[in-house]
């Protein structure tokens, strides 16, 4: 299957996969209304898991369960492992009521990654959706951490409203600079809301990016994905350029439980992030 | 009408009218007036009637609506090259919308009720209008159906529902747990 | 790798006895509520004599051979029942860890693995290649179950060639059977009619020619071996159904057919054949404390693709229609599989049209899409 294999090999510190490492609360932070990021550092090895922009691990919360959550940090900054959450059920519930000292286990990192390397030379486009910026941000970091060996950077990014922007500082910060572009629109917004109001992939027409050199990585409700990549081949972008982050139903989140099945690949290991051409088949059949 | 220096150059290349006729073209620069909106004023108001629309020039406007009680809410915001306005081309000819002047915007202001009488009168220029209007409104409309799925969706819209499971697939617990440390 | 062997019923006996002295745990076929079930057998006297078994679409019976007849003393003219080795090797339940809650947080111990020598005794050679796809699927993947290798490691096989296929067979268009071809330690033939009552023996590893050492025996005649291979040529011939070839293919290319919309009106969605099914490996883990939540823990157990649930993300189950589950299930069988492991997923057991309450037959839905290929759904959608 020609999904992109970037996976390091899982955290040193695991022996099993199928067992948590215990992991300790040291921050956690207040993002938007039900969104929040935990700072975790390890409790039973000295040093942080490794982990490739995109992949994600599996939180544990003691008596509760367990949940796949991508990480959202600096992949280059591995001893500070973050997390960003949305509190929809009862083990994210229940992360959100950690405080700092706090202990949770933690699997991973599992998973394929954003193609950091393949996208080296070509003009990068970052699409997000809602919290889908949460498991695009390492790319981002990684990007600007290396930003001479990319073409032209842009990052479109909806939301719901003004108030449901997540990472908005950084956003602004990332928007000030003068090597890349940046853009935001909400869904609606009251008339002080000085910016965009519309779909999130009416920006892709706002240029910034070469059509025919150009990589895409999206990642977002699935809705929001399927026209994106329909926006994206009307500009010129094609499917062996473009790269989604799906999600299903995750388990073990190590291809051995079955649930997170999309026709013949496993979203656990070989996906969440997907090369377009592979999966664009599949994308389009109900219920498969 | 005065004609506007580099007019007819500016329509040629502009996406939205360069594969109309020349006469198509000729006409709308024939009816075409450059116009200021100062932050705050309104380029079409809801209900008047629609004999204008718009080549966005410079700025943003939003399309919005008001009611009384509430501050207006803000459905779509249009930028520098965008048409403004399709009501003066299909029944009633009023006004659905509000769009009002973010910041300061230029703008191409063109009469709608001229062009309108004279495509009743030579339909193959109705034509050419339509078409390219019928593409703006399916663009817009599929905009705003994905605006309205909310799909980012919210917090409270899952947590307001006691009676559903938790919304996430379940290591479910077989009793309850401690609530934490 | 050597001369195949020849037994008698009462060397059987002795062999059964070497497998316990030797300290196996034989496993194997026996008589439960009407069924041929695998469980553990301490000697040969436990295993069921002169029972053959009558399998058609949700239908099954094991009835007794005439007491006059020969086939009243034969101990394998059934063939399988609704236990594979699966719920040997892949445990229907099992803890895979422990934690207690202590004052900074909480403690964690992995399940230590203590497992039983298995002796699998009566394993068809459908079951044989049902444990090697297994195999592929937990110890050769990227990543390998300790669990599963540890008990299968030490599992030794003695094998069984069908001579009598049952109703829903189609091992042979699968090209897994009837005979038994890599795998076993020791697989026998049964060869019974009025002359007498003997096993052929081949023996297919170190282990089994060890086994074998305390048993007298004789080297088998060349008419015990024209018997033995008349009868599983016989088999072979006698299949009650076949898999059209490229079933991958077929279901690949109709992933929209409306056949999926029939077939979800005869579906129950109850799971039978995911069950029964000596290849289906979906498993879920469940999360569970004690009520002082003092103690936590998770286990593992089998789970079906049937279930509402199996497919759950936010908002709902991806796979709501019992169409979309169905087609799930066959195309990850006949299709996926390949893709994952490289091999069909599917055995020709037999087993999912057998206790599927309704009968479907997993060979006549592949067959259906074949000869309606490209059909178009109405109305679009499951």
């Amino acid at each position: 299957m020609p999904s992109v294999p970037h996976t390091l090999p899982w955290g040193h510190a695991i022996v099993d996969p199928m067992t948590p490492a215990r992991y300790r609360v040291e921050s956690i932070r207040s993002e938007l209304t039900g969104v929040f990021t935990l700072g975790l550092s390890p409790l039973d090895e000295p040093c942080g898991i490794g982990f490739a922009p995109g992949q994600f691990n599996m939180l544990y919360q003691f008596g509760v369960g367990e949940v796949p959550i991508s990480v959202s940090g600096d992949p280059d900054r591995p001893e500070q492992l973050l997390h960003t959450i949305r509190a929809v059920g009862s083990v994210t519930n229940a992360l959100q009521r950690l405080s700092p000292g706090g202990m949770l286990g933690v699997r991973g990192p599992f998973g394929t990654s954003w193609p950091t390397t393949p996208a080296e030379g070509a003009d990068l486009v970052i699409l997000a959706g809602g919290i889908g910026l949460a498991p695009l941000r390492p790319l981002i970091y990684r990007v600007l951490a290396n930003r001479s060996r990319y073409g032209a950077v842009c990052i479109f990014y909806g939301a719901r409203t003004p108030d449901d922007i997540l990472y908005r500082n950084e956003l602004e910060q990332w928007r000030g600079r003068f090597d890349m572009t940046v853009e935001v629109t909400v869904d609606r917004a009251g008339p002080d809301w000085m910016g965009r109001v519309g779909v999130v992939t009416k920006l892709l027409s706002a240029k910034g990016f070469s059509p025919p050199d150009t990589i895409a990585c999206l990642c977002g409700p699935e809705i929001m994905m399927r026209y994106a990549v329909q926006a994206l081949h009307e500009q010129g972008v094609g499917e062996r350029q473009i790269y989604v982050s799906l999600e299903r139903n995750m388990k073990c989140a190590v291809g051995l439980c079955g649930h997170c099945q999309f026709g013949a690949s496993f979203v656990c290991k070989d996906g969440p992030v997907f090369r377009f051409d592979a999966i664009a088949e599949r994308f389009n059949i109900r219920e498969i | 009408m005065a004609t506007i220096e580099g007019l007819d150059r500016m329509l040629a290349g502009h996406p939205f009218f360069e594969d109309m006729s020349e006469r198509a073209r000729g006409l709308i620069a024939g009816c075409a007036a450059n116009r200021v909106f100062h932050r705050g004023e309104h380029l079409l108001r809801e209900g008047d009637p629609a004999d204008v629309f718009y080549l966005l020039r410079h700025g943003s406007v939003a399309i919005e609506l008001h009611a009384p009680g509430r501050s207006a809410l803000v459905l779509e915001t249009l930028r520098d090259g965008e048409v403004i306005g399709w009501s003066w081309l299909v029944p009633p000819y009023r006004t659905q919308f509000d769009a009002r002047a973010i910041g300061l915007v230029r703008a191409l202001s063109i009469n709608g009720k001229c062009l309108r009488d004279k495509c009743a009168e030579d339909s193959s220029l109705g034509y050419e209008f339509l078409s390219r209007f019928a593409r703006l409104l399916a663009e817009r409309l599929t905009a705003t159906r994905l605006q309205l799925l909310d799909l980012y969706g919210h917090p409270s819209d899952y947590a307001a529902r006691p009676a559903e499971r938790p919304l996430e697939a379940p290591t479910s617990p077989a009793k309850p747990g401690p609530s934490g440390p | 790798m050597s001369t195949t062997l020849s037994i008698s019923i009462h060397e059987l006996h002795a062999l059964l006895d070497a497998l316990v002295d030797q300290g196996y745990q034989p496993l194997g076929p026996r008589i439960e509520r009407g069924a041929i079930v695998y469980d553990t057998i301490t000697s040969a006297d436990d295993l069921p004599v002169g029972y053959q078994d009558e399998q058609a679409g949700g239908h099954y019976r094991l009835v007794q051979a005439d007491p006059a007849s020969p086939e009243s003393k034969s101990l394998f003219r059934y063939v399988v029942g609704p236990h594979s080795w699966k719920r040997f090797l892949f445990p229907p339940r099992q803890q895979l860890w422990q934690a207690h809650w202590t004052e900074a947080g909480f403690t964690l111990e992995p399940e230590v693995q203590d497992p039983a020598r298995y002796a699998f005794f009566g394993v068809r050679a459908c079951e044989l290649a049902a444990i090697a796809i297994q195999d592929r699927v937990f110890v050769r993947g990227d990543f390998a179950d300790s669990g599963y290798r540890s008990r299968r490691e030490p599992a030794l096989v003695v094998a069984v060639n069908c001579t009598r296929p049952a109703g829903n067979c189609f091992c042979a268009s699968m090209q897994t059977g009837p005979r038994v071809q890599a795998g076993f330690d020791l697989c026998l033939t049964e060869l019974l009619d009025d002359n007498g009552h003997r096993f052929l023996v081949e023996v297919g590893s170190e282990r089994g020619r060890t086994l074998m050492r305390p048993v007298s025996r004789t080297p088998a005649t060349p008419q015990e071996l024209e018997h033995g291979r008349e009868a599983l040529e016989e088999a072979a011939c006698n299949m009650g159904r076949q898999m059209p070839p490229d079933a991958a293919g077929i279901l690949r290319r109709n992933q929209e057919h409306p056949r999926w919309l029939e077939v979800a009106d005869r579906c129950l969605s109850c799971a039978n054949c995911t069950m029964v099914c000596p290849t289906c490996f979906c498993s879920t883990v469940e999360d569970f404390t004690t009520l002082d939540g003092s103690e936590a823990g998770r286990r593992r157990q089998w789970d079906s693709c049937f279930t509402l649930d199996f497919s759950y993300v936010y908002g709902g189950p991806v796979r709501r229609a019992t169409a979309a589950r169905y087609r799930q299930w066959i195309s990850h069988k006949l299709a996926h599989w390949h893709d994952q492991f490289g091999t069909s997923g599917c055995t020709g057991c037999g087993r999912c049209i057998t206790w599927c309450p309704v009968g479907i037959d997993i060979t006549e839905e592949v067959a259906a899409i074949r000869y309606s290929e490209g059909a178009a759904w109405v109305g679009g959608g499951v």
